[in-house]
Parts: C-alpha cells; structure tokens; sequence
C-alpha cells in the first residue's frame, strides 16, 4: 500500500533550487501524520552527490535519475523519470513545487500517473490521513480546499515562500538508482540553450523581499531609486502591469495575474494603485507596505503600512533610514 | 497547418466573486464571463500562423451553453470554426476529465499544433494542457513568450521563461504549446469579423459523440475533489500615515517594520 512521502528535489545546474528544501520541510511534517518514509527524487547528469546530501535535510531515501538525456530540464524526460521513482517508491503523497519546472512537470506526471493534482497550494496538512491542500483561486478573491481521495499520490504543487526551508541536519539517505527506460527518441521537445538574464538576482518567484514600482515611477531611470532602495535591504525589484507596458521595466518583473505570483515575507509597493489583476499576484506576501501619493488607491486596503505622499521624496529617505537601521 | 485553440470562458478578472452559501462552488449569475485573457494570445499566434503559413484555425471549448460567446469572438477575430463540447455530463470535470473531453474532441482534427492559454485565471491551474499532451503522447512547450516556426514546417522553436532567464525549446509537430503574456498583441474583433463570425460554424459534440464514457469525465470521474471554498480571512486594517513630513512618516514605518513586524 502506498506511503509515506516524496518530494520532487528540482536542482538546476547542479544546485538545488530553495524549493526543494521547502519540500523537504513540509514533506517531513506531513509524513510524521500519514507515515511510512521521507524521500526525493532527483533527476539530471552527474548530480549522484548532490542527491545524497538530502539526507542531511531529512530525505530517508533519494531516488535518481542520472544520465546524459537528463543534463538539461524538458517535460517528456522529466516526467517519466518522476513517474518512474513515483511508481517504485509508490509514496501516498508526492509533492513539487509551483516553480516554472514544476508547473510543467507535475500535470504530466499526474497524467502519467492516473491521479489527481492541486496546483499552487499555499497550505498542506492531513486530516483522516488524507492530504487537504489549500489554494488560493479567483484571482485571490476566495480560497479553495481540495483533496485526492481515491488514488495516489495524491499530488500537490506548493507555492514557493509558503513554508520554510528545511535546515541541515546530520542525516544520511539511502541512495536508490532509477532507470525510466526512455531514449533520446522520447524527448520530442528539447533545451537548446538556457539564456541568463541579469546574474546573481534572486528571482522575484523566490524573493524573500520585494520593491515594485508602478506607473507612478514614471520612467525607466526612475527605477535607479528602487534598485537603491533593494540593494540595502537585498531585494528583489518588480513592477505593475501598467510599468512593464509603459516600458519602464521588463517583463520578468511583472508582478500579477499575467506576470509571476511572488510570496515574499516583504512587498513594498511604490506608485502602484492596487489594481486586482496586481493583488493577484502578490496578495498572500507576509507584509505589505505601500507608497503612494493618492490616499484613496485601493493598494492601502490591503497594506500592513502605508505612507501617503510622493514616492519620489519617500523612496531615497526610505532608503536611508533602512540603512542606518541595518548598520546598528 | 491545422492548429487547435483550446479556450477557456473565465469570470472577467474585475468580477466580484461570491460563495454560494453551501461554499460548493461561486455565484453565477451576475458575473461577466470573458475569453481566458491567456487564450487570447493563443487564438492570436494562430491566425498569424495561419497567416504566413496557410492552413486551418479550429476553436474547441469544453463547457455550459454561455460559453459559445467566447468562441464567436474568437471567430470574430478569425479563427474558422469551433467545436463546442457540450454535456450535462461534462459538469465539475477536473483537469483530468477536460483534457480527456479535448482530447476526445481534438484527436479526429489530427492538428499540427494545439495552442492553450499558460493558464486560466479561474483557477490559475495551468493543467489542462500538459494533461492533454500526455494523453495524446504530444511533447508540450508550455509559457512560451517567443516562437519562431522551423525551416521544416514541422518543428519551432520556443522561448520560455524561467526563473533568471529563458529556455530555448525546440520542439517537433504536433505538440501542445501554452501562450504567455508577451507571445504577440491579440487583435481586437473587427465588426466585418463579428458579421462573419455569426455564420461560422460551432459544431456541439456531446459525450455520446465524443466516444467517452460517464466514467472518464465530470464530478464522479473527478481525482481532485472540491471540499469547500473559503472566504479571504480579514487582514486587520494596515496603519496608514498621512499629511505629516516625509521623514516623520518614513521613520514610523521603518520603526514597525522592525518593531512590530520584525521583519527588517
Ligand atoms: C486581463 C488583465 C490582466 C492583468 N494583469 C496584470 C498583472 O499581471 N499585473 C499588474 O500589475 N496589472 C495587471 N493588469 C492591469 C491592472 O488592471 C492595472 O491596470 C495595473 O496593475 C495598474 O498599474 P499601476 O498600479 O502601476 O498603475 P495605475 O493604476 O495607473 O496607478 C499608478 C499609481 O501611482 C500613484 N502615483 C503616481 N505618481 C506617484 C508619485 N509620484 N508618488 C506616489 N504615487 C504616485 C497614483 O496615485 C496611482 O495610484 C491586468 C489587467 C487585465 C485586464
Ligand atoms: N473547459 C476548457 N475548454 C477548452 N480549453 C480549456 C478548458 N479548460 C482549460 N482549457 C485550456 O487549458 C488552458 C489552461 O487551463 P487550466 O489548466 O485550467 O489552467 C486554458 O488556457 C485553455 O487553453
């Protein structure tokens, strides 16, 4: 009979993304109700000691997936590798994240695997040793409940930010080798090439904190001051719909329903009004702070600490009184 | 070519949503429902393909009778013609279950390309297409926000966002792609489209038709099953500062962010 738990351990380029150790965290919590074993699954090429170093982050067990068809991400090879660990492990509960990876991934594998998925989840827990999975749907107007009662894994894709990462312990998994039995033939679609965009930045979808600018910054220098503020309190920077279509900042930054949902513990909202397409996207954030010079726009509805004046004296004092804090 | 639209009718994003009082489902009746905002680039991408590359748009839908006004502005902005699945049966299908519905409608068109929206912003689920890929053993390309037909008439290639970057993708016909905001500029319906549109053909397809079972779709075929919707919970009103100076204000703020939300 299916039990215990397993985690999709995304890596890329040899490291694991923060999500995984999310997963690992949650994945621990949960199989302490249900039962049975805490395991990972890993895929890619020449990541054999990468796997095992979960051990140290609670994994009992590490299924891999290691060979050249693995080297870069595509959905068909992923797929039947997690579907593959999924079947041998056969755990009740098998988790991904919402990253872009594993929002490509896990539909197939729930096809693959004939059950059942809840996307995006912001809260997991067990109740009647069932996985209950709690999501935000509507463009965040209401949330939803929903379970897999039938059939396992009962899968779930959780938001990045929802849960803190595991931390390292003194642990070691048992290593099990997988082989999905696929050829080079089976990858329909494949990487040519991943293209990097500005080194070294967290990804807003990762970020623990965020400064988004609006159409009230007015131009794309004017993002200086944002960049300024993020850098002393390591930031990431994101913008509005209506910034990104001005072209004062790039698509990558936009936050909302047609951008990226970010979970940071940490928004600062600087000449955004609060459009619902924004709230969308970045509504469940831990904190929110709004600049704005307009004491009606709805963002104040929704914001823990709000400053009504123009973001242009704001920002640069903002700045500097964060610094003098961080330095004390 | 032969390319397939899977749309998607969604309430439109202002809509206010309420629970019914079961907290089953959402109240339907006075909310405006509009084309999935994501599938528009979708039925875009399609008809400038079809544009360059000749060949035939087709519209599929799975859902209640409203939602063939999704599918005439869709024709309205070119598309040739739809098959509306339409069933009492198909009610309260999970993903699994709608891309079963689609597949069912989609694999006797034998298209070189099914476009999808990244998502529909009901649910924001972004299931429906990898499912329906899978269960048509079709590669998939999903987020695309650049595509560029291959010299072959076969194959594209994709762009792809991901977190610091983008995928490049090839990827070899017929697959399922799914459209992201930035792919093109959808086109408004022109009102000659509109005229034309009314004597375009929606082909209804019910489940007898489709050659699936009660089993495969609806509420009891369904793996995910709804519980109960939750209202939000009530944030307690944020402390908002005004008409003071500048500095005064920011300091305050700064002082709670470290003090009260501990978060600095
Ligand atoms: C289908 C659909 C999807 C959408 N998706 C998204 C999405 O993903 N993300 C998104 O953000 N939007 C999205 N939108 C757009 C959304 O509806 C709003 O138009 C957009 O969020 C507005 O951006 P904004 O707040 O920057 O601009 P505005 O609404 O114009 O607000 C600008 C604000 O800046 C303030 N301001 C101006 N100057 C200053 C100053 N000097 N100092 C302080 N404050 C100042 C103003 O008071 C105002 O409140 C979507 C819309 C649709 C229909
Ligand atoms: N009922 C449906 N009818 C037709 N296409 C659908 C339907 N549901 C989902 N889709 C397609 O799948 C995409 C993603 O939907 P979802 O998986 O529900 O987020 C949508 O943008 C549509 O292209």
């Amino acid at each position: 009979m299916a039990s215990g738990v397993m985690i999709f351990a995304e890596q890329r380029e040899g490291k694991f993304r923060k999500i995984a150790f999310e997963l690992l965290n949650i994945g621990k919590q949960l199989k302490d109700q249900v039962g049975g074993p805490l395991s990972a699954v890993v895929v890619g090429k020449g990541v054999e000691g990468l796997a095992q170093d979960l051990g140290k982050f609670g994994a009992e067990k590490v299924y891999l997936v290691d060979g050249d068809l693995f080297a870069n991400y595509s959905s068909e090879g992923y797929a039947a590798a997690v579907a593959a660990a999924a079947k041998k492990a056969d755990p009740a509960i098998l988790l991904t994240g919402a990253s872009t990876m594993g929002k490509d991934l896990s539909p197939r594998v729930c096809a693959k695997l004939a059950t059942g998925l809840s996307s995006d989840c912001t809260k997991l827990e067990v109740q009647a040793g069932k996985l209950i999975a709690t999501r935000p749907v509507y463009s965040g107007k209401c949330y939803v409940k929903t379970q897999v009662p039938n059939t396992t894994p009962q899968m779930a894709a959780v938001r990045p930010n929802a849960y803190a990462a595991a931390a390292a312990g003194g642990g070691s998994a048992e290593l099990v080798k997988v082989d999905p039995g696929i050829g080079p033939d089976s990858l329909r679609a494949k990487v040519k090439e991943v293209v990097k965009s500005a080194a070294g930045k967290v990804d807003l979808t990762e970020a623990n904190v965020i400064v988004s600018g609006g159409r009230g910054i007015k131009a794309a220098e004017n993002f200086k001051i944002l960049n300024e503020l993020a850098d002393v309190i390591g930031a990431t920077v994101g913008a509005s719909r209506a910034a990104v279509d001005s072209g004062y900042a790039t698509q990558d930054m936009q936050v909302g329903q047609t951008g990226k949902v970010v979970n940071p513990n940490l928004y600062i909202a600087c000449g955004i009004s609060g459009a619902i397409q924004h709230l969308a996207g970045m509504r469940t954030s831990k904190v929110i702070v709004a600049v704005n010079k307009d004491s009606d726009a709805p963002i104040f509805q929704k914001a823990d600490y709000g400053i009504v004046d123009d973001l242009f004296k704001v920002v640069p004092i903002m700045t500097e009184e964060f610094k003098k804090l961080l330095a004390e | 070519m032969k390319i397939v639209v899977c749309l998607k009718q969604t309430p439109d994003t202002e809509a206010t949503i309420k629970l019914t009082a079961d907290k089953q489902g959402i109240e339907e009746q006075n909310i405006k429902w509009v084309m999935n905002p994501y599938d528009e680039y979708a039925v875009e991408q399609a008809l400038r393909l079809k544009e360059k590359h000749g060949g035939e748009t087709v519209v599929v839908c799975m859902g209640p009778d409203r939602v063939t006004e999704a599918m005439r502005t869709a024709l309205a902005m070119g598309m040739d013609k739809g098959v509306h699945l339409k069933d009492d049966a198909f009610a309260h299908s999970d993903a699994t279950g709608t891309a079963k519905a689609l597949a069912a409608a989609i694999k006797p068109l034998s298209p070189d390309l099914i476009l999808c929206g990244r998502q529909a912003i009901d649910w924001d689920m972004a299931q429906v297409p990898a499912i329906l890929a899978e269960l048509l053993d079709m590669p998939q390309v999903t987020v695309v926000a650049k595509m560029e037909m291959g010299a072959d008439g076969k194959s594209a290639v994709c762009n792809r966002r991901i977190e610091g970057g983008e995928e490049v993708v090839e990827v070899k016909f017929p697959a399922v792609l799914t459209c992201d905001k930035g792919l093109n500029e959808p086109r408004y319906a022109s009102l000659p489209g509109i005229m034309k549109a009314k004597k375009k053909e929606i082909k209804p397809l019910g489940l007898a038709e489709s050659g699936l079972s009660a089993n495969d779709v609806g509420k009891a075929s369904s793996k995910v099953q709804i519980l109960e919707y939750l209202p939000l919970p009530e944030r307690p009103p944020g402390k908002v500062f005004k008409e003071q100076e500048t500095p005064d204000m920011v300091k305050q703020v700064v002082k709670l962010l470290r003090e009260e939300a501990k978060i600095i």
